[in-house]
This record gives structure tokens, C-alpha cells and sequence, in this order.
């Protein structure tokens, strides 16, 4: 279990770079949100879920909605990881022409099942996974990432709603709790505490980690899996721009990206001798 | 006579039958727009959201990327309105294969008013890309409709009715999405029409042959996309057109064949519609007559467009 742990976080550091890097050469995109959410992304393609890079509409496969849709660098650069498409692709993030759109789009990206982007519509497709699965019988879970910004909006709360009406135990959402968002404390811009109570109100079972720590990680999905009878909620306190000193906890790093500068000091907090 | 709403839940349910792929949702109006008549006959299929449209269109949105065929419903006002950026970003934009079936469309709502009169759900449905906007005009060609759009691939918006009304197409009448039907022949102006003005027309063509006035009606159950071939030929050959439907002359029926006419071929025009206003409660004929929305306008509309002809 520890080589498994020291593999995920190995992967996880190269995924940060992946993402610095293809932020970098596109000079648009999220940079902060990506970097925070990323051991989870990275916990799910890498340990969690059934998938097939070779296959990527494998019918036995589960499911990840990135709700948070901005943070699409983090899921681009896992797919191109897993082998769904050339790492090539990366460097032209955001082109005119190019599959990788700003936010994830199904319709050109081999391993995107959904159209994510505009905030607080994922876990409801999400759920409507889940309750297709359940409908046929089959065992398929499905994962949602969602921002803690995010909460405010309020079809999210329908979705956790329904989801607990339905008692959808196939659906496991990760809220990815960095604390910020583009205008400044997420507490001050319209506080969503607290996360934890609001699902367990809704009779969603709740596991609360480090969002950080793989073995917290994997440990919570594999307790949401176990989990019958509702879905789970697994609340991450994370960092936002986790991993870069210049870009933690920064709110004014949501939508920028690493510049000329910041470039080789940010690969060389990642470890990266590039 | 049946209301269109009564039959879609009758062919819902009788497609339910034939597959089993087929699903539904409702948000608490499922006694109102029919699709009880589905969870009546298929618990399983069903799926009640309660009173939360947006997340409604997310959930179908999911339900088709697993494989379903999900057919959801509730008031035009609440779907096309409440939902309409659920519906722009989950459904048609990943083009998802989902049928956003509205009830109750138009002033003909009657006493509940205003504030659940939808007279733009057409235009704001009509301006999403990859969207397929259908308006049927009885219970017949609601059936067909409802069949035809679950064979189709991709999102459709069915705007429906609350009340009875006359049938203009026979039984078992085969709707081809995107394809108009010329209901009667006529050389000296075309009323192209939607919905429960078809209907209207078909009284106003007879009452105007008296006179000596030789009316075409043109209906269009789809109107995205446009059937242009029968509307550029309808203006070509009569010269003048009356549009007509239940809804604001602002981007609907009358908005789309202006729009193609006034590139291809600019042709006098007039629009039978709801002028830039809201609804009110009322009796639905008597709303109808209020606005306008009946035989008689467009026989006058139609007297007008023929003297200016001339």
C-alpha cells in the first residue's frame, strides 16, 4: 500500500508538471484549481476507476464528471497520461482548432463523457449516470469533482437533493475545497459552510480529508464505494495552486497562468529539472 | 378533438413499450403533462424530480450519456425558461439525445396568467444551436412526432398545448422532422402557421374562397429546421405570406420565415402573433380572441396582404 501511495504521489507531481507546462504555452486557462484538484483526479484515473484508455467508451467503464469544468487542464493532462490521446495534444490547449477546448467538451475528446463548464451543472448529470446504472442493474460508479465555489450555486443543491431522494450509492462527489474563488475568500464572497452538514443534511453519507494526502484519498474511495444506501460526499480541504509556492492560496491565480518568469521556479518547486 | 398534451402521453407510453431504453421525468406536473399516463405503466422508467427543472434537464442529460432516451416535461414556461441554460449547456451543446417535451405552451394556459404563459419559449429554444424545435399542430401529428423524435439522435424541444383542439391531419399521419405540409392549396397568399393556428387558417382558407380569395396553408410542425423549400415556394408562387402562431412575433414561426424570406426572397408579409407583450389570465378563447389568435384575424390580415398586392 505504501509503494502504491509513493506511486500515486510520483504520478501526481508529473501530472502538476503536465499542468504548468501545457498553462504555460497556452497563457490562458486555470491555473490554481487544476493544481488543487489534481491528487484526487489523479487517485481516480490512476487507482479508482474502471476505465480503458484503448476503449474510451468501454460500456464497463465508470464515470468522471468534472463539474468544476475550468479545471479541465487537470483532466487533460491525466487523460493524455492514461494514453486517450498524444501529450502533444496539450501544447495546443485553448487553440482554434484544437480538441481540447477551454472548458471540457464530449464532443471532440476521447475519455470526456459530458460537456462541463458553466458551474453547478455536473452532479446532476452525474446523478443521471448513476440512475441509468442502477436502472440496468450494473455496477458502474460515477465520480463528480466539484469546486467549493461551486456550492453556491444552486443546482447543485436540487442534485444533492434528488441524489439523496434517489439514494444514489453509485455516485461519489469530491468537493475540492480550496477556499477561493475568483473574487477572494470563499467565505467572505458567500460562504458555503459548512460543507459536511449541508450533504449529511440532504442523506448523503460524508467522509472529510486532506485533499492532499493520497492514503486520506484512496482511503475515502474506497469507503464511498463501500458506503449503501446514499451517495457520498468526500469534502478535500485542499490548497489552491497546491504545489507552487507563487501560486498557493491565491485567488488572483484562479484564471492566470504561469508566465516566462514563473516558469522555471514552478518546475523547479515540482521537482522537475526540465 | 384531443389536446395535444393527451396524446403525447398516450404515444409516450405506447413507445415505452417498444423500448425499453425510453425514460421520463417530470417536475411534479406529471398529471398535467401526461407523462403519468408513462409512470402509470412503467414505475422503473420514471423519474420524478420534483420541483427543480434545472437540475431535471442535468439529470436527463446524464440518463442519455449512459444510453437512455429520456423525455422530460413540465410547463414551456418552467422548461424552456427556468431551464434554459441547462438545456443550451447539457443538452445541446454535447448534443445530447434528450426531449425536452413542454405542455402547456402559449396564452392558451388560460386562467393561471402571465406568469405561466410562455410566448417566447419558441424564439429562445429556436436560437440554441443543434436544437430542433417541433410545434405540432393536433393529436395526431403529436403522435408522430413523438415518434419521430425518438428515433432522432440529438435534442429536440416539443412545444404542446393545455386544451382540446380540432384535428387537422388523419390518423396514423407520419411527421418527417423538418418537412412541412401543404393542408390546403392556394395561389394568392400563404398562411404558414404552427401549432393550434393551423387550424385557424384551414377555417380562414374556406371562408376566403368565397370571396374569391384563394388561400394556401402551409403548416410547419418543425420549425427548426426551417422546411425552406416549401416556404421560399410558397413565396414564389403566391406572393404573399401570413404567419401565424401562439407565441410573440418576435423570433418564433413568423421570425424564422422573415428571416429566410428577407435573404432569398423578400416577399410582402405579415405576423398573426402576441406583439411584444406578456399573457394574461383570462378563458383560453377568450385570450385567443384577444390576441388576435383566430380565423377571423387572418382573414383580415389576408384581405390586407391580397389588396396590397395589387
Amino acid at each position: 500500500m505504501k509503494e502504491k501511495i509513493a506511486d500515486l504521489e510520483e504520478k501526481a507531481r508529473r501530472l502538476r508538471v503536465a499542468i504548468v507546462k501545457t498553462l504555460h504555452k497556452s497563457q490562458s486557462g486555470h491555473t490554481g484549481g487544476s493544481l488543487s484538484a489534481i491528487d484526487m483526479v489523479c487517485a481516480l484515473y490512476f487507482h479508482k476507476m474502471r476505465h480503458n484508455p484503448q476503449d474510451p467508451s468501454w460500456e464497463g467503464r465508470d464515470r468522471f464528471v468534472l463539474s468544476k469544468g475550468h479545471a479541465a487542464p487537470a483532466l487533460y493532462v491525466t487523460l493524455a497520461e492514461c494514453g486517450y490521446f498524444p501529450s502533444e495534444d496539450l501544447m495546443m490547449l485553448r487553440r482554434l482548432g484544437s480538441h481540447l477546448q477551454g472548458h471540457p467538451d464530449s464532443k471532440g475528446t476521447p475519455g470526456v463523457d459530458v460537456c462541463t463548464g458553466s458551474l453547478g451543472q455536473g452532479l446532476s448529470m452525474a446523478n443521471g449516470m448513476a440512475l441509468g446504472f442502477k436502472l440496468d442493474g450494473k455496477d458502474n460508479r460515477v465520480y463528480a469533482v466539484l469546486g467549493d465555489g461551486e456550492l453556491q450555486e444552486g443546482q447543485i443543491w436540487e442534485a444533492a437533493m434528488a441524489a439523496g431522494h434517489y439514494k444514489s450509492d453509485n455516485l461519489c462527489a469530491l468537493i475540492d475545497s480550496n477556499g477561493l474563488q475568483i473574487d477572494g475568500d470563499v467565505s467572505k464572497v458567500m460562504n458555503v459552510a459548512s460543507i459536511g452538514d449541508k450533504f449529511k443534511a440532504f442523506g448523503w453519507n460524508v467522509i472529510e480529508i486532506d485533499g492532499h494526502d493520497m492514503g486520506q484519498i484512496i482511503s475515502a474511495l474506497d469507503q464511498a464505494e463501500a458506503h449503501k444506501g446514499a451517495p457520498t460526499a468526500i469534502v478535500a480541504k485542499t490548497v489552491k495552486g497546491k504545489g507552487v509556492h507563487l501560486f498557493e492560496n491565491k485567488a488572483s491565480y484562479h484564471g492566470v497562468t504561469p508566465n516566462d518568469e514563473e516558469l522555471p521556479e514552478a518546475l523547479r518547486c515540482l521537482g522537475c529539472c526540465d | 378533438m384531443i389536446a395535444t398534451r393527451d396524446a403525447y402521453g398516450e404515444a409516450l407510453a405506447e413507445l415505452g413499450g417498444e423500448n425499453d431504453k425510453i425514460v421520463a421525468l417530470d417536475a411534479d406536473l406529471s398529471g398535467s403533462t401526461k407523462t403519468g399516463v408513462f409512470a402509470k405503466k412503467f414505475p422503473n422508467r420514471f423519474f420524478n424530480m420534483g420541483i427543480a427543472e434545472a437540475n431535471m434537464v442535468g439529470t436527463a442529460a446524464g440518463l442519455a450519456s449512459v444510453g437512455k432516451i429520456p423525455f422530460l416535461s413540465t410547463f414551456a414556461i418552467f422548461a424552456a425558461g427556468r431551464g434554459w441554460e441547462q438545456i443550451r449547456q447539457s443538452l445541446a451543446y454535447p448534443k445530447a439525445n434528450v426531449k425536452v417535451v413542454a405542455t402547456h405552451g402559449g396564452v392558451t394556459v388560460g386562467e393561471d396568467g402571465g406568469s405561466h404563459q410562455s410566448v417566447e419559449d419558441i424564439a429562445i429554444m429556436r436560437a440554441i444551436p443543434n436544437m430542433t424545435v417541433i410545434v405540432p399542430a393536433d393529436g395526431e401529428e403529436t403522435k408522430g412526432a413523438i415518434r419521430a423524435v425518438a428515433a432522432y439522435k440529438g435534442p429536440v424541444y416539443v412545444r404542446l398545448g393545455r386544451n382540446k383542439v380540432a384535428n387537422v391531419f388523419p390518423a396514423g399521419h407520419k411527421f418527417e422532422i423538418g418537412k412541412g405540409n401543404v393542408v390546403v392549396e392556394g395561389k394568392d397568399l400563404t398562411f404558414i402557421t404552427t401549432g393550434l393556428m393551423t387550424a385557424q387558417a384551414v377555417i380562414a382558407a374556406e371562408k376566403l374562397k368565397e370571396e374569391g380569395i384563394s388561400a394556401r396553408v402551409l403548416h410547419l410542425g418543425t420549425i427548426k429546421p426551417l422546411d425552406k423549400e416549401l416556404v421560399l415556394k410558397a413565396a414564389q408562387e403566391t406572393g404573399a405570406i401570413v404567419t401565424a402562431e401562439e407565441h410573440s412575433v418576435v423570433g418564433g414561426l413568423g421570425g424564422a420565415v422573415a428571416e429566410f424570406l428577407g435573404e432569398e426572397c423578400p416577399t410582402l408579409m405579415k405576423r398573426v402573433g402576441i406583439y411584444d407583450r406578456f399573457g394574461l389570465s383570462g378563458k383560453s378563447d377568450e385570450l385567443l380572441k384577444y390576441f388576435g389568435l383566430n380565423a377571423e384575424t387572418l382573414i383580415e390580415q389576408a384581405r390586407e396582404i391580397v389588396s396590397r398586392k395589387k
